[in-house]
């Protein structure tokens, strides 16, 4: 079954930990008492939950980036759908809890005097509907969009700035209004989910868990592609297109499969980061968004499915700290990391212990 | 048109007489300021028949003090004082009045209501105050004023304005003036009760684009008169043939001067993206420099704003261009050939340049000041009037594109910039020094962007993010276009400004921008090399 | 081709759509002798006619030669070939019955013609194995190369092609590290993994050294009954080494076919390569 964690020593590290994160963390949340050294509170668990939920879409991203060449500046968008879906199960779950008081309608189309749910939120109210729309949303649209610049043969810079303008588009779109997603504010004021309280400690837990588990599923999946004879290909579509195409693959279908497999996986980690924050807004949809996980995937080192975890984790972090400490700093500090990475470490943090092992 | 001369007596014949008064200023004495002094002193009499006369007089005097006059006494606001007798302007304070000499026009303070007593005005007398406000105008030496005056008159024309307009037909020289005046005679001839004056009116004024004929013929469409009913639809159509055709004229130049924003933000990306092929994510920041250029050099002299706007130009160049050339030398010379890494690395310039700007200027916007030629618009008909500051841009932009491709086509660095992106090689073997020219390039490209930054300060705010705003548009542009291809360039903007402003009325703003760029999204899977594609062997 | 002419061809009513009448890829019918018919094949890129009513056939198993001065145009007529540009007009048969001008490069390679590029194309971040492994016919969807175990024949298959280039010692090196003769070869032995019926080889000597040259020669000269092969190559002392039969390709169509002899003594190209 691990057959696919052979020789990736970085990924046994990340599924040891993660293991072993599942295990200690409720314990010592929700059984060690506050007060105790050892305690770790709501906040800290939401956070890593949060961490891991970036962690997965870096892996995303990392697939089609650092093992395909494509520069996607479009899985902030995937993210964000996949959120926006939880956001709108979540949503009708507050029923006659919201401001307004109204069973039916969320909040903000009572405020815009929306007289019912409109047809794209029907079945919503259902979990199963929600999460295969999680999947789905994200998935088909990256399947349309690859579909057609794949099969055109839009690559290059030329596909991320396609990216970049399709999510640039979405973000206006989202910020409207008449579309439906609350416009500016987006969607909050989440009350539970599955019917237990987002505020209650074992349901904050629970979601950290399955954030774990997501990502080591995650990993595994990408890692099982990253291995097998399609894996290889999929590098040697990044190294020499052409070359693939003349010994008989599809390019096209194999740059889409992968693409849209990537969209499905950020749309899985938006779901899962939705319910942990308990907002999704159209500020998800910002180019700056999408670009900035990119560096994620880059400080940790791309085309090693282990290093965008680590790069995610970093980042974040650093970015959690310094916004806390020195707001005016994080923008100088991640603008300088995108310079420093690329022409300093074009194979990241993970590349630095290649090398190290390889000098050895 | 002349008919109601005879028809209406309700005016003074002084009064007609008064149109004439630019040829007649040199033969009919007394005038100037001893017969003003005097007319002043008349205005003080109890009976309104004489105050009439004063009127006259203080008219014929022809002194420039005599509108203000005229206007305070028509707004009750003339008095005399009672104990000096010296006629007065009063402008109501919270105890009494603030009152200034008619004669001296110098302030004499503070004067409580019964210090004061008022001249007064009946009907007649403010119709004539009116008219003769109105002729006085109408004999101004300037065209301007004279246009200004008979565009005042519409809508409360009454007999007395109709006399004097005749009249002044006659001497008027000036065809906009004649113009105005008769599209204003006419209009009035539509309420006449004789039939063929009607007629003969509704056909004069099918040409009209004055919303106040539009009014009258709508309401002319529903008299029981087939003929006049049928006239005035005609008309009617036509206009508004006209009317929406003239829309269409202004929405183009909208999308004109929207595409020339479009184009003067993408123009420097032009040469970065296209002829180099790097792709400068920072471009939108520098943009931005260039915008602060303009706000710092306001600062600087701030009484010279039309001055500072010239030479921000020059400044916005050098300041951005320097910068680019900077980014060029540090970061993007050891990244040539890896596209991605230079929009990665470009990209955190760009949070670099913003946050840095937003830690000396604070992140709020800016205001930066228009100079008084930019303000104002230009008035081709009452149905379509253009925006100096938009009329500008455009000018601008297409200056600015003329200049570039000379200097691309022309000179010695536009040829060797060429030389180099077909071949670099080949180009270095030439014995041109390639890694100069790409700085030099890259300095030019970054450049314009400060250029393109000066003229969106005056349409546009100022502030950290506002180069966020302009590199996805710009990135598009120059897709679309075609990349290496300056003229793409120019049409993919200002086809998608054009676009955009047409979709705009059904779409509205947000939706119509959205729907251009699925639309190039699409276009570019349809056609990858864009509108313009450079020419060669495909690879 | 105008809008109404290609209207017209549309509704032909001797023929049927396209999409009724599947081509079968699978089997290249051979029955008449040759393998790939070139006729009338015509192609310009900005008004320069890169290809000029070219007409020429390969028979099945032939060994043929193609020269030519730069700028004759043949590397394009291997774009053509293999689907990476599309001609003006003509037509290019695989067989007779695949219609090699209305398929995607894939599915021409798939159907059995392979090629070999001027530049020396193979995977660099890949290992000699992983190179030769990814070339292997089969079925190449998504799904079944993601599922794609190597059975122990597979395994022999790519320890024989190594063999045959001479790369079995390195089988775990990395091709990015091979020297450039070792890349061309490499770059046959995919062409050989993939089972071609048809092989095109675009200068496949160049940077070689004469020792190599002599075992190209023999590789080309082995493959050729098995395969056909169509080699492109500038060098004339390998031409002659190898060649049967050549032709001599300018300004985008034939000049001269025939043996070596022939062709060297033809006038034309004479003119051509020494003249002017």
């Amino acid at each position: 079954m691990f057959y696919m964690l052979k020789g990736d020593r970085g990924g046994q590290a990340l599924l040891l930990l993660l293991s072993i994160a599942v295990v200690l963390i409720p314990v010592l949340n929700l059984v060690v008492p506050e007060g105790h050294a050892l305690h770790v509170s709501t906040f800290t668990v939401t956070l890593l939950g949060k961490y891991l939920a970036f962690a997965l879409l870096a892996v995303a991203v990392d697939l089609v980036w650092g093992y395909m060449g494509i520069l996607s500046l479009g899985h902030g968008a995937f993210f964000a759908l996949g959120g926006y879906a939880m956001g709108m199960y979540l949503m009708l779950q507050i029923g006659d809890r919201g401001v307004y008081g109204n069973p039916d309608l969320p909040d903000f189309m009572v405020f815009l005097n929306w007289e019912e749910v409109p047809w794209f939120w029907q079945g919503f109210d259902s979990f199963w509907f929600a999460m295969i729309m999680v999947a789905l949303v994200p998935g088909l649209l990256a399947f349309v969009f690859g579909a057609l610049a794949f099969r055109s043969r839009v690559t290059g810079v030329y596909l991320s700035i396609m990216t970049q303008a399709l999510t640039y588009a979405l973000m206006l779109a989202f910020f409207r209004n008449e579309m439906g997603f609350g416009g500016n504010n987006g969607l909050t004021d989440f009350k539970d989910i599955l019917g237990f309280s987002l505020q209650s400690d074992s349901t904050r837990v629970a979601l950290f868990i399955a954030s774990a588990v997501a990502l080591a599923l995650g990993y595994l999946a990408c890692r099982a592609i990253v291995v097998s004879r399609l894996g290889k290909v999929v590098v040697a579509i990044r190294d020499t297109e052409d070359r693939v195409r003349f010994i008989g693959y599809r390019v096209d279908h194999i740059k889409l499969a992968i693409f849209t497999f990537s969209a499905v996986l950020a749309g899985i980690a938006g779901a899962l980061y939705v319910p942990q924050v308990g907002i999704i807004n159209p500020g998800e949809f910002s180019p700056l968004r999408s670009i900035e996980l990119v560096v994620w995937v880059a400080i940790g080192g791309r085309a090693t499915l282990y290093g965008a975890v680590l790069g995610a984790f970093i980042v974040n972090y650093s970015k959690t700290y310094l916004t806390g400490a020195a707001p005016e700093v994080w923008l100088f500090a991640l603008g300088a990391l995108f310079v420093l990475v690329t022409l300093y470490l074009p194979n990241g943090l993970a590349g630095l212990s290649k090398k190290k092992e390889a000098a050895v | 048109m002349l008919s109601f001369i005879t028809k209406n007596r309700f005016l003074p014949v002084w009064l007609l007489g008064l149109c004439l008064l630019p040829a007649l200023a040199s033969a009919t004495p007394p005038v100037g300021s001893d017969a003003f002094a005097q007319a002043v002193e008349r205005l003080q009499v109890k009976s309104y028949k004489e105050r009439e006369a004063a009127v006259a007089a203080l008219i014929s005097s022809q002194d420039e003090r005599v509108k203000p006059v005229l206007e305070a006494m028509l707004n009750a606001r003339l008095f005399y004082t009672k104990k000096d007798k010296i006629t007065v302007i009063g402008i109501k304070t919270k105890d009494g009045f603030s009152i200034t000499g008619v004669l001296d026009q110098k302030s004499l303070g503070n004067a409580s209501k019964s210090q004061l007593k008022k001249i007064k005005v009946n009907n007649k007398l403010r119709r004539i105050l009116r008219a003769g406000i109105a002729a006085l105008a109408l004999s101004d030496p300037a065209p301007e004023v004279r246009l200004s005056a008979v565009k005042q008159m519409y809508g409360k024309l009454d007999n007395a304005g109709i006399q004097i307009l005749t009249a002044h037909y006659e001497t008027e020289t000036d065809s906009k003036v004649r113009e105005e005046i008769q599209t204003l005679l006419h209009i009035h001839d539509l309420s006449s009760d004789d039939r063929n004056t009607v007629l003969k009116a509704v056909a004069a004024l099918s040409k009209s684009l004055h919303p106040e004929v539009r009014n009258k013929l709508e309401l002319l469409k529903d008299s029981t008169d087939q003929e006049i009913s049928a006239a005035s639809g005609d008309a009617l159509k036509h206009i508004e043939g006209q009317l929406a055709f003239y829309a269409k004229v202004k929405t183009a130049f909208f999308g004109l001067s929207l595409g020339s924003v479009l184009v003067l933000a993408a123009i420097g990306l032009a040469i970065t993206f296209g002829v180099m092929g790097v792709i400068n994510m920072a471009h939108g920041e520098l943009i931005m420099l260039g915008a602060y250029t303009t706000y710092v050099i306001q600062q600087l002299m701030p009484q010279y704003i039309g001055m500072s706007l010239l030479v921000a130009i020059p400044t916005a160049f050098l300041v951005s261009g320097a910068v680019g050339i900077l980014i060029e030398r540090l970061v993007i010379r050891h990244l040539y050939g890896r596209p991605l890494e230079t929009l990665l690395a470009t990209f955190g310039i760009s949070l670099i340049l913003q946050q840095t700007v937003r830690t000396i200027f604070s992140p709020l916007n800016r205001s930066v000041e228009t100079p008084q030629w930019m303000s104002g618009f230009l008035e081709i008909n009452p149905a379509l009037s253009l925006t100096y500051n938009r009329l500008y841009i455009i000018l601008f932009c297409l200056l600015v594109f003329a200049v570039l491709f000379l200097v691309i086509k022309k000179t010695s660095l536009g040829l060797s910039v060429r030389a180099v992106s077909q071949n670099r090689a080949m180009a270095r073997a030439m014995g041109i020094r390639a890694s100069r020219v790409d700085a030099l390039t890259f300095g030019l490209g970054s450049g314009i962007a400060g250029i393109a930054g000066v003229a969106l300060s005056q349409i546009t705010n100022v502030g950290p993010n506002m180069g966020q705003d302009y590199i996805i548009d710009s990135f598009m542009v120059v897709v679309f276009g075609g990349v290496g291809n300056l003229w793409g360039t120019l049409i993919g903007g200002f086809s998608l400004g054009i676009a955009n402003k047409f979709m705009e009325p059904w779409a509205g703003a947000v939706l119509a921008k959205i729907l251009v760029l699925v639309f190039i999204i699409l276009f570019i899977q349809k056609r990858p090399r864009g509108l313009f594609p450079q020419k060669g062997r495909v690879n | 081709m105008s809008a109404l002419a290609k209207i017209r061809e549309t509704f032909r009513r001797d023929q049927v759509f396209d999409f009724v009448n599947k081509q079968d890829y699978s089997r290249v019918d051979t029955s008449h002798g040759q393998i790939l018919y070139v006729e009338d094949v015509s192609v310009s890129f900005d008004g320069f006619k890169a290809i000029n009513e070219l007409n020429f056939y390969i028979e099945v198993g032939e060994l043929r030669c193609m020269i030519g001065p730069n700028g004759a145009g043949k590397t394009t007529m291997m774009d053509i070939i293999t689907g990476k540009t599309r001609p003006d007009q003509g037509s290019v048969w695989f067989g007779q019955n695949i219609n090699l001008l209305k398929m995607t490069e894939p599915e021409i390679a798939q159907a059995g013609v392979g090629r070999k590029f001027q530049k020396p194309t193979v995977f660099e971040h890949h290992d000699i194995f992983e190179n030769l492994e990814m070339a292997m016919a089969g079925n190449k969807g998504v799904w079944s190369t993601f599922r794609a175990r190597l059975s122990s024949e597979q395994h022999d298959r790519i320890a024989s092609v190594m063999e045959i280039i001479g790369l079995s010692d390195c089988a775990k090196q990395r091709a990015g590290a091979l020297s450039h003769g070792q890349k061309q070869w490499l770059e046959i032995g995919m062409l050989l993994m993939q089972n071609p019926k048809l092989l095109l080889v675009d200068e496949p000597v160049a940077g070689m050294t004469h020792q190599e040259m002599d075992k190209t020669g023999e590789l080309l000269t082995s493959l050729a009954g098995e395969h056909s092969v169509v080699v492109v190559e500038h060098d004339m002392d390998f031409v002659r080494s190898i060649a049967k039969k050549v032709s001599v390709l300018h300004q985008g169509s034939i000049l001269a076919e025939g043996s070596m002899d022939e062709v060297q003594n033809n006038q034309r190209v004479i003119e051509v390569y020494l003249g002017e």
